[in-house]
């Protein structure tokens, strides 16, 4: 309780003194607009069915081309942590690919697949894969390895192994992993979302870039703030709780009553 | 007391039998010479330490019998069969804890448990039940390894490796990492189970007292290379008292024999 207090107190401190900011004059409303006008301008997106819309077709398009990401790179993390071949090809190929900034990944997704939904599919895939192939390689190479001969010495082998002991042990990376690749399809489709126009549906990139368009700076600040929400709420509802329960198990991260 | 064995004759009757056993290792640019031609033979139900120095390959003698490491040359045996891989007769219980911190003490047991397809559900639940009784953590089934003490642990790695009723009990040291308190109890208590089940226990260590508290047959080993020094029959009846001083008698034996070759190891 005290510390959504404390939370709540901060926020307000921030937009007080935003709206003071304002108020002195210094700066043009066109340029800084009043906390209450990004306020109003939320709620009558809101209300006009603009902002929901939008919201769903980016979730959509982030959850879809999220999760084909980590069902293709959980199991190519797998593979490049345990064989030679694998890390030496597809290893070495996520490592340069997860340095190129997945905004760049969009020219060759426009030629290839058009102004498309498949597009901005193939960017979110391409900016989320290779993080999370990266942080599973990560997590399996780091798994005492007494672990496995315990497993072994039990009669545990092949899949059971895999299944049963090798993934419950790299979950604390994995989840890491995990929220690494969403934060990387989050960034990639805003980018691709601002950059190109799919006439399929409008997301909340296109609503930014939009605001720009009409100098429309409440529709810029109050979209921006929608994003950042947005973000937070997946970070509570999705991976928090998975943190929490791992951090129970394995004893990490317990903060002294 | 009888003297390391150059007779030593292949006995396939034995439990357990190491048959000329060497193994190398080439850590960096130099080559470890791990274990010389090491045979012993462990009768049914037999209790043997294997005692040595650090670097004597006692842990790898029985990484070996497991079937954890395979040998350069020489085999093992168990009943008769050659070892090639870790088997489910054949359990070990490790130095540090090796059990896993996604599952509670109970899911720990009934890991070995659920690989035995021999077993229904029901039955698998109950043996599980049964050890963690028997080592005395009923209470803490539920409990997450890290919220377990360091012998509490080690009780937990112990019924985890009786459940699935193994024939040989291979035990790495199990014990080095705790308080001496704590230590003689699990030392009365692995007493009492091998008392009660008649497992066959190889266990390596390298505290001479324990050894002798434990072993019928205590295995001095001696390095570089690793190879038997010398093997000490402990005929004290059980349970043994660690603070015994018939105890301390053959560890002051046992002891004076380990440095000797100790001094040995080092003027060569």
């Amino acid at each position: 309780m005290k510390r959504i207090a404390v939370a709540l107190f901060f926020f307000a401190v921030l937009i007080t003194l935003w709206e003071l900011a304002v108020r002195s004059g210094r700066w043009s409303v066109v340029l800084l607009p009043s906390p209450i006008f990004v306020a109003e301008y939320i709620w009558a997106a809101l209300l006009d069915g603009t902002l929901i819309e939008s919201t769903w077709v980016t979730l959509k398009r982030l959850l879809i081309g999220y999760i084909a990401g980590v069902i293709i790179g959980l199991p190519l993390g797998l593979l490049t942590s345990t064989s030679q071949v694998f890390e030496d090809t597809i290893g070495a190929l996520a490592l340069g690919f997860q340095t190129l900034p997945s905004v760049c990944w969009v020219p060759l997704a426009l030629i290839w697949f058009g102004q498309t939904e498949g597009a901005m599919l193939f960017v979110v895939i391409m900016g989320t894969v290779w993080s999370v192939i990266i942080a599973t390689d990560h997590g399996a190479r780091n798994i005492p390895p007494i672990y496995a001969r315990a497993a072994r010495t039990m009669g545990s082998e092949g899949f059971h192994k895999w299944t049963r002991v090798i993934l419950p042990a790299s979950l604390p990376f994995l989840v890491s992993g995990m929220k690494q690749g969403w934060a990387f399809a989050w960034r990639s489709l805003m980018a691709a979302e601002i950059y190109v126009t799919i006439l399929t549906g409008f997301g909340l990139g296109h609503l930014l870039h939009y605001g720009r368009e009409l100098n429309a700076m409440d529709q810029v600040i109050g979209i921006m703030i929608v994003i950042v929400v947005i973000g937070l709420l997946v970070d509570r509802l999705l991976f928090s709780p998975w943190e929490r329960i791992l951090h129970r198990r394995w004893g990490t991260n317990v903060k002294e009553a | 007391m009888e003297a390391a064995r150059p007779d030593f004759v292949a006995d396939a009757s034995a439990k357990l039998l190491v048959d000329g056993v060497s193994k190398w290792f080439t850590p960096s640019r130099t080559q470890v010479h791990a274990l010389d031609n090491v045979s012993l033979a462990i009768e049914e139900g037999e209790f043997v330490c294997l005692l040595g120095p650090s670097g004597c390959g006692k842990s790898t003698l029985l990484d070996i019998m497991a079937g954890l490491t395979m040998p350069d040359s020489g085999r093992v045996l168990t009943d008769g069969k050659l070892v090639e891989r870790p088997g489910r007769e054949r359990l070990v219980m490790f130095q540090e804890s090796a059990l896993f911190p996604w599952l509670d003490a109970f899911g720990n047991v009934m890991f070995g448990l659920r690989l035995r397809p021999d077993l229904r559900n029901a039955e698998r639940k109950e043996i599980a039940n049964h050890f963690l009784k028997l080592v005395g953590l009923a209470k803490f089934k539920h409990a997450y390894v890290h919220e377990l003490s360091g012998g509490m642990k080690q009780r937990v790695a112990l019924a985890r490796a009786l459940a699935p009723d193994p024939q040989v009990l291979l035990m790495d040291e199990p014990f080095a990492a705790l308080d001496a308190l704590t230590r003689d109890q699990l030392y009365d208590d692995i007493q009492q189970i091998w008392m009660e089940s008649r497992k066959t226990i190889v266990f390596v260590t390298h505290n001479v007292r324990e050894a002798v508290c434990l072993g019928d047959r205590v295995v001095l080993m001696s390095p570089s290379p690793g190879r038997i020094a010398q093997i000490f029959d402990i005929p004290l009846s059980r349970p043994r008292d660690i603070n015994s001083p018939e105890l301390a008698g053959y560890a002051s034996q046992i002891a004076a024999a380990l440095k000797g070759n100790m001094r040995k190891a080092v003027s060569e």
